[in-house]
Formats: structure tokens, sequence, C-alpha cells
């Protein structure tokens, strides 16, 4: 049963066509990356999902509940259940790790309570959890601008966590990280998809990462899906195919069949 | 061959373009000079004297001196019309940024409202503003309060909107993609965000109001300005020079003040 | 029982931060009680106000003067602007090489920092009221006056801009053998050229808000002058309205073009 269906979907800026008709299904739990050139589509087709962009046409359906159809309200109620982590980490630099962590929970507060800033012991102590969990329990009260890249993004999955997601889109989380950093946030993220059941939907543009750690790997190519599928059915010629000239760039090992 | 004639092809017409330029400012000099009656000679004879003026009376007289204390109060008056008009600006402002910049606003109808009204108030000069509410207030320190309080609010709101727009777009798409409402946004990741940024502002123009006050206080009879106004047409010019001095020490106090909180602050 | 989480401790940036926007809270509150407003009743002044503002905006009229005549006043204003900005990039361009930290000696850029910081301490209008005692009331009094701060603002803008260069531009110049002139004249300055104009058309544009000031407030002719006429001794507001829409015309054209060339600059940077 499908946690993600993505039927038909298209994009378009003014004339330019950004997504081609993308159809795709996720099931629960499953740990999926999106590969492709930088402007083939990915960013685009993952901010659809939570609606950040607005889709020109076509059908999201997430946990059952058809995406666009919904109101502001029932909008950000169905974005609490969908974490996001992002490329920069988009934290609040001059705030603590627990206070940017604590952010993730806005979404299910009252207004009230929200808008003040008030946290209940039973939300701090979950986020003190998750923060345990991502090795960040030590550095809860230091500001998120002394913290290093990987820090930073380990707050930036601790904030989507917070969220009881059923689902975490990932825009380029390693794409500022060195290459220990970079282990460190997949390590974490693939432990998180099989301990906790949660889906992962990530863009990557690094195919050997792709590869290591994903259940399934979707190519775009211009806004189009070339191939969907395992990673160890992914071939040569599916990757020049998707990444074009720069395919020789790519450091990529062909699995043997 | 064909090389160097590329060669010089360009440097011919790097040439021609500073050619270009400098007649062109030649131009708009004779033509700026001929509209103001702008006498060259006169200016340069006007430093020396100018020197002589300031060698003779900047060092204060007996009756310089006798008038510290009324000067001190005005110089009072005029830091807290600066501060007060700042402050009050800052906080209208800060609304007003919120709605107006693209990364926090509820409806582009209302933040283009918001931009108009900025403007308005910005591109009137304060002194304009002056003129226009001294036929309402009269000769008054609410006049130069008020002008500078528009003054300010205009360039702050711009400002902020501009702080906005780059400190907290990042974590505002992250809220806004974890399902927060938009008020827990703002006073949540937007407001800590800008803040120190915001001091930071508020300290300048207290600055900049200072010397824009004294400029409103000759044309509304307030303040410092008033009181150099008084002792200039009075031709009393030792005293006027004195207050431009305790001006200068009030001014470098301030910056000084100013430079030591931001290097804390931030 | 699990002790309280605290979400924050106390740092000296965030202490600094709000002990110094209280204080001027404070400061502003105490300031309603502490400034002496002569009797003044606020309400009937507000609804003159906006009475005023209503009139002035929709029935501006112009009746001292014609519209070329009008027109001829924005020109001097302009001229005005256009002399003092001319006058001060011409010092600042002189004068910014020894500013540079990467091209003065630290003593004399130390020096001219000094020197800005005395001069820009003192108002514009009291610069040009201390010259206009030797040259009179006018336009050469409010130049002068005037290129004061325009010398002040324009030397931290270049000298910034000179900072900005290449280390490795100027390093390779000086190991062949170019003297500080030429290294100056002949590279920095002409490889820093757009960021020289940006940053002078922005001084342009606080200029020529300065120039109207100084024609209201000291004589020094122009639109300012006009305005201050107006309203100080016809107070008619109409005629207010139709100066301050002039003003206003060309403010936001000049603005226009000055935030297109800071954030080209903001790009660069």
């Amino acid at each position: 049963m499908a946690i993600l269906a993505i039927n038909n979907l298209t994009k378009y800026y003014k004339d330019v066509r950004a997504l081609a008709d993308v159809s795709l299904k996720i099931k629960a739990g499953e740990f999926v990356t999106v590969i492709g050139r930088s402007g083939a589509g990915k960013s685009t087709l993952l901010r659809c999902v939570n609606r950040m962009i607005e889709p020109s046409s076509g059908r999201i359906e997430f946990d059952g509940t058809d995406m666009r159809s919904l109101g502001r309200r029932d909008l950000r109620r169905a974005r609490t259940r969908i974490g996001m982590i992002f490329q920069h980490f988009n934290l609040v630099p001059r705030q603590t790790v627990i206070e940017n962590v604590l952010h993730g929970r806005l979404g299910y507060k009252s207004t009230l309570q929200g808008s003040l800033g008030i946290y209940g012991d039973d939300e701090k102590n979950h986020a003190v959890e998750v923060l345990e969990r991502l090795g960040l329990a030590d550095q809860m009260h230091k500001r998120c601008d002394q913290l290093s890249g990987g820090q930073k993004q380990r707050v930036g999955i601790a904030r989507a966590l917070v969220q009881d997601p059923r689902l975490i889109l990932c825009d380029e989380p390693i794409a500022s990280l060195d290459p220990s950093s970079s282990k460190t946030i997949m390590d974490h993220l693939h432990r998180i998809s099989r301990d906790m059941k949660i889906t992962i939907l990530m863009n990557l543009h690094q195919v050997d990462v792709a590869i290591k750690y994903s259940d399934r790997i979707v190519g775009i190519r211009e806004g189009s899906i070339v191939y969907d599928g395992e990673p160890r059915k992914l071939k040569k010629k599916t990757v020049a195919e998707i990444y074009g000239s720069d395919a020789d760039d790519i450091l990529f090992e062909e699995s043997p069949d | 061959m064909i090389a160097s004639l590329e060669v010089r092809k360009t440097f011919r017409r790097r040439n021609l373009v500073a050619l270009g330029s400098f007649a062109l400012i030649a131009a708009l000099t004779l033509g700026s000079s001929v509209v103001t009656a702008f006498d060259w000679p006169a200016s340069l004879r006007s430093f020396p004297k100018a020197l002589d003026w300031m060698a003779a009376n900047f060092i204060p007289d007996g009756r310089a001196l006798r008038n510290a204390p009324k000067i001190g109060a005005k110089l009072a008056e005029t830091l807290l019309v600066s501060v007060m008009a700042t402050v009050l600006a800052a906080a209208c402002s800060f609304f007003m940024a919120i709605l107006g910049s693209k990364t926090t606003r509820l409806h582009p109808l209302v933040s283009g409202f918001v931009r108009l009204v900025a403007s308005l108030c910005r591109n009137i000069p304060v002194v304009a503003w002056a003129m226009i509410f001294l036929l309402s207030f009269g000769q008054n320190v609410l006049t130069g309060l008020l002008s500078l309080f528009i003054g300010t609010f205009g360039f702050l709101t711009r400002a902020f909107m501009e702080t906005v727009d780059e400190t907290a777009e990042s974590s505002v798409e992250a809220l806004k993609a974890s399902g927060a409402p938009w008020l827990a946004t703002v006073t949540q990741a937007v407001v800590p965000s800008i803040l120190p940024q915001v001091a930071s502002w508020i300290l300048y123009m207290v600055e900049t109001n200072i010397r824009d006050a004294t400029l409103v206080g000759i044309l509304t009879g307030t303040g410092i300005g008033f009181l150099f106004d008084l002792y200039y047409k009075s031709l009393n010019f030792p005293s006027a020079a004195f207050v431009v001095l305790c001006i200068i020490v009030l001014v470098i106090l301030i910056e000084t003040l100013s430079n030591a909180l931001r290097r804390l602050m931030l | 029982m699990k002790p309280r989480i605290a979400l924050r401790r106390p740092t000296v940036p965030a202490v600094v931060l709000d002990a110094t926007l209280l204080a001027m809270v404070g400061v502003t509150v105490l300031g309603f009680f502490l400034i002496d407003t002569k009797g003044l009743k606020a309400g009937p002044a507000s609804l003159k106000l906006l009475s005023d503002l209503t009139k002035m905006f929709s029935r501006p009229v112009a009746l001292h003067f014609s519209l070329p005549e009008a027109l001829y006043a924005v020109l001097v204003t302009l001229g005005l602007a256009f002399l003092t900005t001319l006058l001060g990039a011409a010092l600042a361009l002189l004068l910014g090489p020894f500013a540079a930290k990467n091209l003065g000696r630290p003593a004399v850029a130390g020096a001219l920092k000094a020197i800005v910081a005395f001069v820009r301490a003192v108002p514009t209008v009291l610069w040009v009221l201390i010259f206009a005692v030797g040259a009179g009331l006018g336009s050469v009094a409010a130049v002068v006056g005037m290129t004061f701060h325009s010398f002040g603002y324009l030397i931290k803008a270049y000298s910034e801009a000179f900072e900005d260069i290449d280390a490795s531009v100027i390093e390779a110049l000086r190991a062949s053998g170019a003297t500080w002139f030429q290294v100056v004249w002949r590279a920095v300055i002409p490889s820093s050229t757009s960021a020289l104009v940006s940053w002078t058309f922005i001084r342009f544009e606080i200029n020529f808000a300065n120039a109207v000031a100084m024609g209201a407030a000291a004589g020094a002719g122009g639109v300012g002058y006009d305005l201050f006429m107006a309203s100080g001794f016809y107070f008619n507001i109409g005629e207010v309205g139709f100066i301050t829409y002039l003003i206003l015309f060309v403010a936001i054209f000049l603005e226009i073009g000055a935030t297109r060339l800071r954030a080209r600059q903001h790009v660069q940077r």
C-alpha cells in the first residue's frame, strides 16, 4: 500500500516544462533516491509533494489524501506529517540546537502557544530523546552558527523527526558536506528509515551514494523518469542517459550481472 | 598583424569611452555651474576664510562658556528627540517590514501598499516633511519629532525588509514545509534572526537623526539647531562655534558607544 | 522528576542586545514626559495635518511661480547636487588609495579616518553656514559645505572598493617593479570603476535631498528655497504639495537607479 502516489505530475514555469507527466508510487518505509542532472526537475518534484511548489497538473496522494484538494489549514496539517531537510540546513543560526529542533513542533501547537514559543515538557523531552539518538544531546544549548556542517544537518534531521513524520523529503542533504559527514548523515537517515519505518524520498547527485543506501532509484532527465528500479539493476548506459555528457565524470561501478 | 589590430581597436574603444565620460562630466559641470551660478574662484577663496573663522572662534570665550548649560540642555533635547523618533519609527517599520517583505508577507497587495507608503515617506526629504508639518504643528518640538519619525520610518522599513529577505528566507521555508502557522514562524524564526541587525540599524539611525534634527531644528525653532541659528544670526560666532564643538563631541561619543555595542551584540 | 529543560543559556550578545533595546524603549517612554510641547493640542493639530495632507496631494497649486520656473529650480537643485558629488568624488579618488588597507600606510590611513570622523560629526547644514560667513549664503557655501559629507561618505566607499581588489594582482604588479602610483592609477582604480560609479550615483541621490535641505535652511536656492517660502512665508499647503510632487518625482527616479546599482554591488561583494 503506497504512502505516496504521484500520477501524471506536470509542472510548467511559463513556457518551460520542468516536469513532464511523472508518475511514481512509493511504499511505506521505502528509501527512494532521485538522481539526475542539475535542472532535471528533482527539486521541483520534491517540492510538489508537499506543495511548496504548486503543480500545473496531476495528482499527488499522500497517505490517502489528495494533496492538491487541501485548503490552507488542512495543507498545514498534512505538512506536519511530512518532514523536510535541506541542502543548506535552513536553521536559525543565532538560536540554540534545541530551539531549532522544537520548531518542528510548531505545526502541532495552538496559535497562542506556538507564537509565544511555549513548549510542553513532553515536547522538550521528546526533542532531547531525538537529539540523543542523533548524538547531539550534549550540544543542546549551543548556537547553531557554531556547529559544523554535519552537525547542522543532524539538527535539521532532528527538527524533522520531532514532527513524527511518515515521510521525510530530503533535498540534496549532503551536497554541502565533506565525505565523512556525508557518510554520517546517510547512515543516520538509513537507520531512521529502517528502525522507525519512515519513508525517505531524497534528491542526490552522487550516484554511488544512491546505490549504496537506497532501496530504489529513480532517474530523472529533463523532467521525465527514465529509470525506476533497484540500485543493482542500474546500468552504465542508463546513467549516461540520465547525465548526458557529464556521464564520464560520474563515479559509477556497474554491478556484475 | 591581425592580432595587433584587435588590440589597437580595444584600446581605441577604451580611450573613446574614457574621453566620452570626461566630456560628459565636463558638460554637466559646466551646466551645473551656470545653473547654480557657482563662482569657482570664490569657492577656493572660501577655504582660507572659513579656516580663519574656525581658528578665531573655536576656542570658546567667556560668553560662550556661560552658555554651556543652555547648550547642554538643547543637546539633550535633540538627542532625546532623535532617540524617540528612531525607536517609534523602528517599531512601526518592524511590523510593516514583516508585511512588506516577500518572505513573510500575507498578501502581495498588502506588501505592495506597504512598499509604496515607505517609498513616499523615504523619498520626500525630511526637510520637506518639516515644512509640511510646520503648517499644522507650528514651531514645536513635535514638528521635528514627526518629521524625523516619518523619514526614519520610510528608510527603516526598506532596510528591515532587506534584512528579513537576507536572513530569514531559508528558515521560513523550512517552517512552512513543516506546517507551522504564519505567526509562529514570524515570532519564532524571523524575529530572532533579524533582531541583531535591527538593533544595529537603530543605532545607525540615532546617529543620523542627530544630524537631521539639527537641520530641522533650524527650521522649526527647536533643539540645538535653533540655538546655533540664534547665535549665528546675532553674529555671536564664538557661541555658535562652541555649539559646533559640543555637537562634534556628542556625535563622536555616540558613535563610539554604538560601535562598542555593535561589537558586543553580533 | 526530570528537571525543567531550558531552551537557551544567557550569552553576552543576547544580554547586550536586549539591554540596548530595552534602554532605548525606556528613554522613548520617558521622553514623552520630558519634552516640552508648549501646550500644543495634539488632537486639533493632527486633524489639521490630515486635512493638509489631503489638500496637498489632491490639489497641488503653483501660485508664486510658473511650471517652467519650478522645473528650473529643480535643475538648480540637481546642479548643486552634481557639483558637490563631483568635488567629493574627486577628493575621495585622490585620497581614497591612502585610506585603503591594502594600499596605504596604516598611519596615514588612520589619520584620514580620524579626519573623516571629525568631518562627519558636524551636520552638513552647519558646514554650509560656517562657509557662508565668508562666502555669503548661496551656491558656493552650499556646494562647499555639502562636499564635506560627500567626501566623507565616498572616501569610505572608495577605499573599501579598492580593498576588494584581488591582492595577487597588486602583488604581481609590485613585483614587476611598478611604482605605487602606477599600481593605483593604472590597475586598482580602473578595476574598480564599476563599484566607484555605483557608489558615486548612490551619493548623488543622497546629495539631491541634501541640496533641497540647504535650499530651505541655508539660502542655497533651488526647489528647497521655494519649499521654504511656500510653507514658512506664504503658508500655502497647495504650493507645498506642488513642490513636494516635483521633489518626489526626481527622488523616486534617482532611487530606482540607485537601487539597481546597489543590487549589483551586493552581488559583487
